[in-house]
């Protein structure tokens, strides 16, 4: 049977096949579908969890395949830093069945802080990495992924990018394989499971000689494969460059690499040897590049195929044709526009009916204050019409940050936000260490009960468990503050205006560590619908001020009022999710609840 | 290696995807080779998204380059004049009239584009151009959210593919409450073909 396929699906669908039993991560865009995708589909089979973060997610994951169950882990490509610590001391120990990463980077950064290219750490931990280029390969490369694990006692990396994670095409469905080893109690075995220096400097002696061993196995692995078409240019490439390679190159010779990490030397040097000219195509770092220039083969990359961004088929093909590698007319001719009418841009907002609103509202109109931010929805609070969250660089940062400020000396007193799921991600021990330190500052944390950006996973702070459908045990913020020993805690309700902007002179007066808890449900979760508003123009005076609270369902008219020369906004009905924020910042009081419309 | 290539565009939360899904998996069930691409995350909070949808007998890359997509679905008029530069000159447009002024536009740092400039560029990039306020009329049948379907009703008359394919890919997709709304919306979306 075949089925159309993300690559996060058919990656979801692999573990299946594969007879994983437990996977565990932390959501991260490009990553997220795919344990949603095994909760909902292959839940009866296989356990699934929201870790709090990657590196809890990646211990779990150890313990798991310690004590014998295949399992796989799954991570955005910044979640490898944080769970790198536990992922390295799992390529030493090996484990009693298949221990599998999933890594999705983000070459053209759609959703992420950098763009680092995690193929890296298949160098730096000696751990064999796939690379699928379709759905069907995410699916097949799971499953090989598995085998290679068991048959070398080793963790396997495999590496999507967001092209093939968010990207669809036809796969062909298979059984489940079962697991049949099954381990009645865990395995006390010190030697190979306690990386204690005495046990780790062998482990290391082993681990050196595996890869070895793994090296000679990638050249003779299906994966690899030499695809002879002229001989005049050789292109080494992997992942979803391969597919655009094929259409931008239709005549080269390819070496398709499915496996990136250790690389097969021979299969190079024969492909090498058979071309007038080799190229490597790979986005992002020279990584298979400096690998074979360190072989002495002679071959060119970066020198023609940029480091940043994605290298797509136009991009390709212009590159191609400039070097002379491609003729000029197979260039697809684009067409010109007839007159040079300019397009407005269009920014990023946080959705009609969201509770992170009001507190930039607030920041940005009633404050002058520095924010170090966090990454979530809220980051948005940096763009249009807020620029707010003057910092941020990674999960869990803007409590360090903030108190960096603090000791920094400034007179000013700083604030930085951070999401509940961010919060139990990373900012706890950040949190504990400006109280234990003497920190000054207000921490808000904007609990809108989930991991609303990546799409609505759960957290600690929230009380249901969405991967089973079940409750879970829902940790309170407020509690976990006051017992780390923050004195000053203080929870407001996100939809009120006022009492967010009470609650931070409150906390901004107090002398020491402040907690402000700005609470309010995502409007993509709590779907009841609220009354939705519109606006007076009777009593509207056109001042504007209720595009400060960025909404995108209030909407200008393009053209002045003939009569009052005056542009009074309206509320879209398509998008007023009934929040009421923008008539508590509206000086005339008029905008009001419509009779009778639900949002 | 021949391919019918579509780009779908609007913005965030307007059902691109739904779009993108059902249009790749009409294609697959017509007998072609389908592969689309998506933007996700972030960029679903209302900012600009596309879709590339791509038929063929054994699709290359899941994304069309520049000068070669065949049909441009656009859920939004600003949306659909950002990707111009993608269609052929023998292209066909399917364009929601129904604007959503950027935050650009509603700070007056920028101006959106006259229905009379768009209506030009449209017409000046593409062989034929079908446009319609489909967010009204998808209203005026029960939910504006329906939009989408009716997009991908009036693209239907342009395609050799049975109109019964259509129906049962919509309605694997489409949540089964909404069935009967969506079926109404793809057949009023056919009739703006006429």
């Amino acid at each position: 049977m075949k089925a159309l396929l993300s690559g996060n699906e058919a990656i979801a669908r692999g573990a299946y096949e594969a007879g994983a039993q437990v996977v565990t991560g932390y959501p991260g865009t490009p990553s997220s579908e795919i344990i949603k995708v095994i909760a909902e589909r292959y839940g009866q089979d296989i356990y699934t969890e929201w870790s709090t973060n990657e590196k809890v997610a990646m211990d779990a994951a150890a313990g798991a395949a310690y004590a014998g169950k295949r399992t796989m882990l799954t991570t955005k490509q910044v979640g490898m830093n944080v769970l790198s610590d536990a992922l390295l001391y799992t390529v030493y120990t090996g484990a009693e069945a298949g221990l599998v990463v999933v890594t999705a980077d983000d070459p053209g950064l759609f959703s992420s802080q950098n763009e680092q290219d995690n193929r890296w750490y298949s160098r730096l931990a000696k751990i064999p990495t796939f690379e699928p280029s379709d759905s069907q390969e995410a699916k097949d490369f799971i499953k090989a992924a598995f085998e290679l694990s068991e048959l070398f006692d080793t963790t396997v990396l495999l590496r999507s990018v967001m092209r093939v994670s968010h990207c669809k095409s036809v796969v062909e469905l298979g059984e489940r394989s079962e697991n049949t080893k099954q381990l009645a109690r865990f395995p006390r075995n010190i030697e190979k499971y306690n990386c204690t220096a005495i046990y780790a400097k062998k482990m290391h002696l082993a681990l050196e000689e595996r890869i070895r061993r793994i090296a000679e196995y990638a050249e003779s692995i299906p994966v690899n494969r030499i695809e002879w078409r002229e001989r005049k240019l050789g292109i080494i490439t992997s992942g979803v460059v391969y597919a655009y390679v094929k259409d931008v190159f239709p005549d080269a010779s390819v070496l398709k690499l499915g496996m990136t990490y250790p690389l097969p030397e021979r299969m190079i040097r024969t492909f090498a040897e058979g071309v007038d000219e080799l190229l490597v195509i790979e986005e992002l770092d020279p990584v298979i590049e400096e690998q074979i220039s360190a072989m002495g083969v002679k071959v060119v990359g970066k020198a023609l195929f940029p480091p940043c961004y994605e290298l797509l088929p136009d991009r390709l093909m212009e590159i191609g044709v400039g070097a002379g590698l491609i003729p000029a007319d197979r260039l697809p001719k684009k067409q010109t526009l007839a007159d040079d009418v300019a397009l407005p841009t269009r920014s990023l907002l946080f959705c009609a009916g969201c509770p992170h609103r009001s507190t930039y509202y607030n920041l940005a109109n009633k404050f002058d204050v520095p924010v170090a931010g966090d990454i979530g929805c809220y980051n948005l609070g940096c763009q249009e019409p807020f620029r707010m969250q003057h910092t941020m660089g990674a999960m869990g940062a803007s409590i360090g940050v903030l108190h960096g400020m603090s000791i920094a000396g400034l007179a000013e007193r700083g604030v930085c936000t951070i999401g509940d799921s961010t919060f139990f991600h990373s900012g706890l021990g950040a949190l504990a260490n400006m109280v234990h330190n003497h920190g000054k500052g207000v921490v808000i944390i904007m609990d809108n009960g989930n991991t609303a950006m990546t799409g609505h996973q759960d957290s600690p702070s929230t009380n249901w468990q969405v991967t089973h459908m079940r409750e879970g045990v829902k940790i309170e913020i407020e509690a976990v503050c006051k017992a780390i020993g923050v004195e000053k805690v203080k929870v407001v309700n996100a939809f009120n205006v006022k009492e967010v902007e009470n609650g931070l002179r409150e906390c901004l007066a107090f002398d020491g560590v402040a907690v402000l808890i700005t609470r309010g449900d995502c409007v993509q979760i709590n779907k009841k619908p609220g009354t939705q508003y519109q606006i007076d123009p009777a009593k509207c005076t056109g001042c504007h001020n209720c595009l400060k609270v960025g909404c995108p369902s209030i909407v200008v008219p393009e053209e002045e009022n003939a009569m009052t020369h005056k542009r009074k906004c309206r509320i879209d009905a398509t998008l007023c999710a009934g929040c009421g924020i923008c008539a508590q910042v509206c000086p005339v009081k008029a905008i009001h609840p419509k009779e009778g419309a639900k949002a | 290696m021949k391919s019918i290539n579509f780009l779908i565009a609007g913005v965030g939360g307007q059902g691109t995807i739904l779009s993108s899904d059902i249009l790749s998996e009409v294609g697959m069930e017509a007998g072609f080779d389908a592969k689309k691409s998506d933007i996700l995350g972030l960029a679903v909070r209302g900012g600009s998204v596309c879709s590339h949808v791509r038929w063929g007998d054994s699709v290359g890359s899941p994304m069309s380059m520049p000068g070669t997509v065949d049909y441009l679905i656009g859920c939004e008029p600003l949306e659909t004049l950002r990707m111009l530069e993608y269609l052929k000159p023998s292209a066909a447009i399917i364009c929601n009239d129904y604007r959503m002024p950027p935050m650009t536009v509603s700070t007056g740092k920028a101006e959106y584009p006259s229905e009379q400039a768009v209506e030009k560029r449209l017409a000046s990039m593409a062989k034929r151009v079908i446009h319609y306020d489909a967010t009204s009329a998808a209203q005026a049948l029960g939910t504006a959210k329906a939009m989408n379907i009716m997009l991908l009703g009036t693209l239907s008359t342009l395609l050799d593919v049975d109109v019964g394919v259509w129906e049962r890919v919509i309605e694997k997709y489409v949540p089964a409450r909404f069935a009967d709304l969506n079926s109404k919306a793809f057949y009023a979306g056919r009739d703006q073909a006429k």
